[in-house]
């Protein structure tokens, strides 16, 4: 059976990386192999790593509110590379009424705090297909 | 998508859609790996190995650096070690080399062993033949952070660099059983820690008891400071020298070709194999063969000379 291979990246300026942490961590106990790019991550890094690992999905957890301008972004730039069909999710404090627009612009799953893991693991199922 | 042909076009996106393809053990991934065969064979691979923490990340990524200074490409194979659990990975030695993500002359390519032991991945040798024939000058793969019996590394490299640390104390006697072996130039990482030079001093005692007539190359031992840059020059210079070396006594195509021998002859066993399993009666013949092992009523030089002769195959 073909892995699962994700990217999970942290953008921003802030050194907060527990949540893209504490999901790479459920994602590898579930069998994922889990492309790990650390903090601060500017949106073409994200999307050259994502290029170069071949991954099914890309996530991206934010936390520092410039999550309109990341996910927008990471979403073109995917597009312009040729990899604007692999999945893109993302996590963190994202205000409930940006999450529509995002989603609007290509993101498939936007993931609040407190969103239960097994909703998150199926979810991301779901979008790789 | 011609993924062969599109990544000897340099298409990333191809290159990197054929690794996946190779390490998913998908045939599409071999036939692509045929059409590149013949543009492989002109990248320097290096190889990197040592215990877990010793800074191996940390080295590729000035390692890259020194080498993009000197107008190569480099392309890089990471792995890391699968759960055995669960089967996942977090593959995090990229983390250490993301300045160069944008970079178009690095390819970073991270890998599970998926079970495989050795310190490589199944696919590893695949994967940096196809970034060999995409024309990155230099192939630098990381291995998993090892013991002593996790050499493999040797037979993909044309040189291996061993890293250790200071405070390993009695470990590096230990090392010496297995991966001391297989250094061609041996690396003291953290060198702004104490005992750095002890570190020096016991690898070189033990490096002295070596013979070396047989390749004539004494292993230098080197002291970096990877997270400060230290010792970075001197070590790609090493590199080459070695590379040189290699060239010169022509070690280098007598490796080459081995290697080659190793791989037709594994996958004549792997095929042959697969032969038994899909000529007609060959399964079945195969388990009663294996029965009667187990019964004691034939013996294994017997009951192979059977089923070759039930498969026609002249042995
Ligand atoms: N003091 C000091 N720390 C270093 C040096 N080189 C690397 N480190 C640190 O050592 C830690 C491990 O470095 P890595 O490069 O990830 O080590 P690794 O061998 O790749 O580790 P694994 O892939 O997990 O086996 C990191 O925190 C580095 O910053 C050095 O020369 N001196
Ligand atoms: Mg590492």
């Amino acid at each position: 059976m073909k892995k699962y291979r994700v990217l999970i990246a942290k953008p921003g300026l802030d050194g907060h990386d527990r949540g893209a942490k504490v999901i790479a961590k459920f994602l590898q106990e579930s069998g994922f192999e889990v492309v790990y790019t650390g903090l601060h991550q500017t949106p073409e890094q994200i999307v050259t790593s994502a290029l170069q690992e071949a991954v099914d999905a890309v996530g991206i957890s934010v936390l520092s509110g410039s999550h309109n301008y990341v996910f927008t972004e990471v979403v073109e730039l995917m597009k312009a590379k040729g990899i604007g069909e692999i999945p893109v999710f993302g996590g963190g404090t994202i205000p409930e009424d940006d999450i529509p627009p995002l989603m609007e612009k290509g993101v498939k799953a936007l993931f609040r705090p407190g969103t239960p893991l097994d909703e998150i693991l199926a979810k991301i199922k779901e979008i790789i297909g | 998508m011609d993924y062969a042909q599109e990544a000897l076009n340099g298409s990333v996106l191809a290159g990197a859609r054929l690794i996946r393809l190779l390490e998913e053990g998908d045939p599409a991934g071999i036939e692509g790996l045929k059409k590149i065969y013949p543009h492989a064979g002109q990248a320097f691979m290096i190889g990197i190995t040592g215990p877990p923490g010793a800074g191996k990340s940390t080295l590729v990524d000035r390692i890259i650096t020194e080498f993009r200074g000197r107008g190569k490409k480099v392309g890089v194979i990471a792995i890391d070690p699968s759960s055995p659990f669960s089967g996942g990975a977090i593959l995090g030695d990229r983390v250490r080399m993301q300045r160069h993500a944008t970079d178009e002359g690095v390819f970073v390519r991270s890998m599970a062993t998926r079970g495989h032991l050795g310190g490589l991945s199944r696919a590893t040798f695949q994967a940096a033949l196809v970034l060999d024939a995409m024309g990155y000058d230099i192939v630098l793969v990381e291995t998993v952070g090892v013991g002593q019996d996790e050499v493999e590394i040797v037979d993909l490299a044309h040189t291996t660099a061993v890293v250790s640390l200071p405070g390993m104390g009695d470990d590096i006697q230990a090392m010496k059983a297995g991966i001391l072996e297989i250094g061609d130039i041996f690396i003291v990482n953290k060198a702004d820690r104490v005992g750095s030079d002890d570190v020096v001093r016991q690898l070189q005692v033990m490096l002295e008891m070596r013979d070396y007539s047989a390749t004539n190359w004494t292993p230098p031992v080197l002291k970096t400071i990877a997270s400060k840059s230290e010792g970075i020059i001197e070590l790609v210079d090493a590199f080459l020298e070695h590379r040189d070396h290699l060239v010169s006594t022509g070690i280098l195509d007598t490796r080459v070709e081995e290697r080659e021998l190793h791989f037709f002859k594994e996958l004549v066993k792997e095929m042959a194999y697969e032969k038994i399993n899909t000529a007609a009666g060959g399964a079945k013949k195969y388990a009663m063969l294996t029965e009667a092992l187990k019964k004691r009523e034939t013996d294994p030089y017997s009951a192979a000379e059977t089923l070759m002769e039930h498969l026609k195959v002249d042995m």
